[in-house]
């Protein structure tokens, strides 16, 4: 950062053609032309200059588009992800793999079929999505609810509240989380074989044993947010610690909040993915992206197309969330200088 | 000094049987949940009818039928002290402290196997550790100097792709190039390195690049942030105006106030992975702490489980240990 040049807020100012905009004509560096622009809509300007985090975030829209819309755009490509292809001559008889230089790719199926079950891999694919993308939704959400809660707890309310969460909090980060989860999910899949609860207890699991770390960063923040002077203020107008917690301190918190969310989200998705491809996840038919590579695993010296596809989804899907994350991040942080 | 080491150390102890604890409940949950005698899951069948006297003798031989607290400090005595295994039949099997039990469907001490388990382990993480430090490091470390430069654009929108791929893709991208494609590595099967040094550096070599390309990425970017905030700090320019060499300067000012806080990380994720390498270990094949995880979980083994859970809470406490330790002397401002 230097401090002879023009400061971020300036530059985005002067781009935005805010200085001196009728307000002050004599005076361009005026600090008074940039009062009234709030800290989101400077945010989202510097976000839109962004060139990356912005792919990134037309990414995410089209693969949420993609996974709510899946039954449509099956509908429309004529195509489903349930028939199996297995004796109208798209796999090779001897060796069930599908026939052609590109696994099975034709102008019905534009990405292929599945070797052995002759599945449909693009709607594979847009219904991996929707898997992968409720999962893994759902499970921060978790994490941000318990996280939040607690960490806005701890720290606003100190002693022996904060001591009994934050010592949770230090128990949970030191347990072996990936070894319980794996013993937690093997135990109720076999007490009730249920695909739906599967569903939920990857969520529960992926999302409870992810809590902490949002909760860590709360509680710091609510320990110093709440020795400001608003929030005397807001005390000394009577409001109760309920209002102050969530009328005061939460609306400073969104930011740090909403990184924390995109960002956890692909991590998530990894977290699905690798649960589902150790086979513990979901379980087939229901599609998930996992799944699909632990299956191509099987056949990738003869079908290597139906790994990678897969393969490729994942990674697209989470550096698109992570590349938006990471511009989120500096486009809040009133300190960086990208 | 003394003090703290003894908080952290009681601390340390604490989470270990917390650990205990809940692992072991939720294996006894499973039996009591799903209706099933308790023996199935230790023996792999229920070899008597419901209710039957035999029954009742071989769940009493077990120990199913005492209560819960004195069950699990049965397991605990076994782990502390040692204990000695009898089916009543075969000849009693002496199972030296720490014992974690029997399996019954390995006919082996879980003792054992895990013994057998962990060369393999420590070789992929060792290994992929070493090589994620000093890449991660050196690529961090590159793109910290030389902010906004090609190198750094390149470095860190490299290491963002990186951690946006799963081992669980490179794994198999990376084995059919190498393996089959290019066939430079036609057999990747393990040999331990006291009785065959080339095939254990041939089997490893494609998990520990894996492995470490995933944590190198973490690690470039953590160490590129460090160094910027340490390189704009007043003593390095204060180093820099007595004169001192950029190379010095870099170095021995720099380096070592940013890496303080990598050395913190690396310590507790090697002390993570032990046991924790289910996937690595599952694509490349290889018998370590994960994929005996993963193979006894699918067999319901729960003595096994249960030991290798324990197992890996104890590497990670006692790397936080270490690593607390290790921080305290380096950083004077640490205090209880």
């Amino acid at each position: 950062m230097t401090l002879s040049g023009p400061t971020e807020l300036e530059a985005v100012a002067a781009e935005d053609g805010l200085t001196g905009a009728g307000l002050d004509p004599e005076g361009d560096q005026a600090p008074q032309a940039i009062q009234g622009r709030s800290l989101w809509s400077i945010a989202w300007r510097r976000l839109r200059r962004d060139k990356v985090a912005m792919a990134g975030g037309i990414v995410i829209v089209l693969l949420v588009l993609i996974a709510v819309f899946a039954p449509l755009l099956q509908a429309l490509y004529g195509q489903d992800y349930q028939t199996l292809h297995q004796t109208d001559g798209l796999l090779d008889p001897l060796d069930s793999m599908p026939k052609g230089a590109l696994g099975g790719v034709s102008g019905a199926h534009w990405l292929g079929v599945t070797p052995v079950t002759g599945q449909d891999i693009l709607t594979l694919l847009m219904y991996g999505a929707r898997t992968s993308l409720i999962i893994a939704g759902l499970a921060t959400a978790l994490s941000l609810i318990l996280g939040v809660t607690l960490g806005l707890t701890a720290g606003y309310f100190r002693g022996w509240v904060d001591l009994l969460i934050s010592r949770t909090m230090d128990v949970l980060l030191s347990f072996p989380t990936l070894l319980l989860s794996i013993a937690l999910i093997t135990v109720v899949g076999y007490i009730s074989g249920a695909e739906i609860v599967r569903f939920e207890i990857i969520i529960f699991v992926l999302g409870f044993f992810g809590w902490p770390y949002i909760g860590r960063i709360v509680r710091g923040q609510v320990l110093s947010l709440r020795e400001k002077e608003f929030v005397e203020a807001a005390r000394s107008l009577g409001a109760s610690n309920l209002r102050i917690m969530f009328r005061e301190i939460i609306p400073n918190l969104i930011g740090p909040i909403l990184v924390y969310t995109t960002l956890t989200i692909p991590n998530n998705m990894l977290g699905e993915a690798g649960l589902s491809f150790l086979g513990i996840g979901v379980i087939p038919p229901t599609p998930s992206w996992g799944q699909m590579l632990s299956d191509a695993g099987q056949y990738f010296q003869i079908d290597p197309l139906y790994l990678f596809l897969p393969g490729l989804a994942i990674f697209i899907s989470v550096l698109a969330f992570n590349l938006f994350g990471d511009g989120l991040r500096d486009a809040l942080d009133p300190k960086s200088g990208r | 000094m003394i003090r703290f080491i003894i908080y952290r150390l009681l601390g340390a102890i604490v989470v270990i049987w917390i650990v205990s604890v809940v692992t072991f409940l939720i294996f006894q949950a499973v039996p009591l949940l799903s209706h099933t005698n308790p023996v199935y899951f230790y023996t792999g069948k229920v070899p008597f009818k419901p209710g039957s006297p035999q029954l009742k003798a071989l769940t009493h031989r077990f120990g199913f039928d005492l209560p819960l607290y004195a069950q699990y400090w049965h397991y605990l005595s076994g782990i502390l002290f040692g204990q000695t295994i009898t089916d009543g039949v075969s000849v009693p099997i002496k199972c030296p402290a720490p014992c974690f039990g029997y399996s019954f469907r390995q006919n082996e001490l879980v003792g054992t196997l895990i013994a057998q388990a962990v060369p393999v382990s420590l070789s992929l993480i060792v290994g992929s550790a070493i090589l994620w430090l000093v890449g991660g490091v050196s690529v961090g470390t590159i793109s910290g100097l030389r902010p906004g430069s090609a190198i750094d654009r390149i470095g860190m929108t490299g290491s963002l792709a990186a951690v946006s791929l799963p081992i669980f893709f490179t794994g198999p991208v990376l084995l059919l190039i190498f393996e089959y494609t290019l066939g430079w590595l036609p057999d990747v099967s393990y040999a331990p390195i006291t009785q065959n040094p080339v095939q254990w550096l041939r089997s490893m070599i494609l998990p520990w690049v894996s492995l470490a390309f995933l944590f190198a990425a973490l690690y470039a970017r953590l160490t590129r942030s460090n160094m910027l905030e340490t390189m704009s700090e007043d003593y390095i320019r204060t180093a820099r105006a007595k004169g001192l060499d950029r190379r010095t300067v870099v170095i021995k000012h720099g380096l070592r106030a940013a890496l303080t806080p990598i050395v913190t990380i690396f310590g507790i994720d090697v002390g993570t992975l032990v046991g924790t390498t289910v996937i690595t270990e599952n694509v490349f094949n290889l018998r370590g702490l994960g994929f005996l995880t993963i193979s006894s979980i699918q067999q319901q083994d729960l003595p096994i489980i249960l030991g290798v859970t324990i197992v890996a809470a104890v590497a990670l406490v006692v790397a936080n240990f270490v690593v607390d330790i290790l921080y305290a002397v380096v950083d004077p401002r640490v205090t209880v």
